[in-house]
């Protein structure tokens, strides 16, 4: 990654590039290339499809694996009772889905196999990838308000008892707050994964670049930026794991939205 | 000044928006935590609501860096 001058580029780590000699591969004029993208996709569905069958065995008295399955089901079947209620449990597939996606991806995404030459991507970091999850959440959303309530749908943006003068003003507000739910959804993830990944590769400059200059330079900025990456690392595990979370929350809160209206 | 040299000014500045985001996401924990010391007994059941809290301050910090990234590479 070092490039010229041997300086680190934080950004080229967001690079996507096909796989396997497949940049040319083709779908009615669309490239459908398998990129690198795409494998930690799949490595990370494998994983958590693996990882939901060893807890599949149904045991009455439930072994370590099975426990570790089911407490995280149970964490999200507690939240969407909490959130929306007892029509809630519908949605447990989904969001736990969602949930166990985004944390692996983002757990993925920080494994240190960079020391063994192997280059982690973490897909969540791409606003394509997150903009399409968010889409999915909001199409639910979508459907399920206009399959239960009909266009009484609409009633979710004037809020009980507003003063019949305020409905002009309330109406567009609350509609624009409704439309860019799906944009705040995704750019969240996005980015607090996006700054997270930058953060470590800058401060991984400081360290190569400020041993590189000498022992005095080592001494003053490679080891304390090296013990603060440590750190930030710790901080990034903690982020991954609230960034999945709070994607869940809310796409459950607007789930409620739809489902109870206000 | 030319324009390179405005966009890497515009990118800096708005660095001073993650700084005010991180004033509103430490209020928002340092507020649950002042009242969940008050009532420990109610704080479990508002970790939903201080996620939200978080997630809503974090976001206006977060849009930040996206104005900087996208004077940076975009504009």
């Amino acid at each position: 990654m070092a490039a010229e001058e041997g300086k680190v580029d934080p950004m080229h780590q967001f690079t996507i590039e096909p796989l396997m000699g497949s940049g040319g591969w083709e779908l009615a004029g669309f490239n459908i290339a398998f990129t690198n993208s795409a494998l930690w996709m799949a490595i990370t569905t494998v994983l958590l499809t693996l990882f939901v069958a060893g807890g599949m065995k149904r045991e009455l008295v439930p072994g370590r694996w099975q426990m570790m399955v089911e407490s995280a089901t149970g964490f999200i079947d507690d939240m969407l009772e909490a959130n929306i209620g007892k029509e809630g449990r519908k949605y447990v597939p989904y969001i736990f889905s969602l949930f166990m996606f985004i944390l692996f991806a983002n757990l993925l995404g920080l494994l240190p196999i960079g020391i063994v030459g192997l280059h982690p991507f973490t897909f969540t970091s791409h606003f394509t990838v997150t903009g399409v999850l968010a889409i999915i959440s909001f199409a639910i959303v979508l459907i399920v308000g206009f399959w239960k309530h009909g266009f009484h749908f609409f009633s979710l943006f004037v809020p009980h008892g507003t003063p019949l003068p305020m409905i002009p003003i309330i109406f567009p507000i609350e509609l624009i707050s409704f439309l860019v739910r799906p944009f705040s959804l995704a750019l969240r993830l996005f980015v607090a994964m996006m700054a997270g990944h930058v953060l470590l590769k800058v401060l991984s400059s400081f360290v190569i670049d400020g041993t590189n200059a000498g022992p005095e330079f080592a001494a003053l900025v490679g080891i304390p930026s090296f013990i603060l990456m440590i750190g930030i690392s710790a901080l990034e595990i903690l982020v991954a794991g609230i960034q999945a979370y709070v994607f869940a929350l809310l796409t459950s809160l607007y789930i409620n939205d739809a489902e109870n209206l206000h | 000044m030319d324009a390179e040299a405005a966009k890497l000014i515009g990118a800096g500045l708005a660095a001073i928006g993650a700084g005010m985001a991180a004033i509103g996401v430490g209020n928002v924990f340092g507020s649950f935590l002042e009242s969940a010391l008050r009532n420990p007994g109610a704080a479990d059941g508002q970790q939903g609501r201080l996620f939200i809290g978080f997630a809503a301050a974090e976001l206006l910090g977060l849009l930040s860096f996206v104005v900087a990234m996208i004077l940076i590479f975009v504009a």
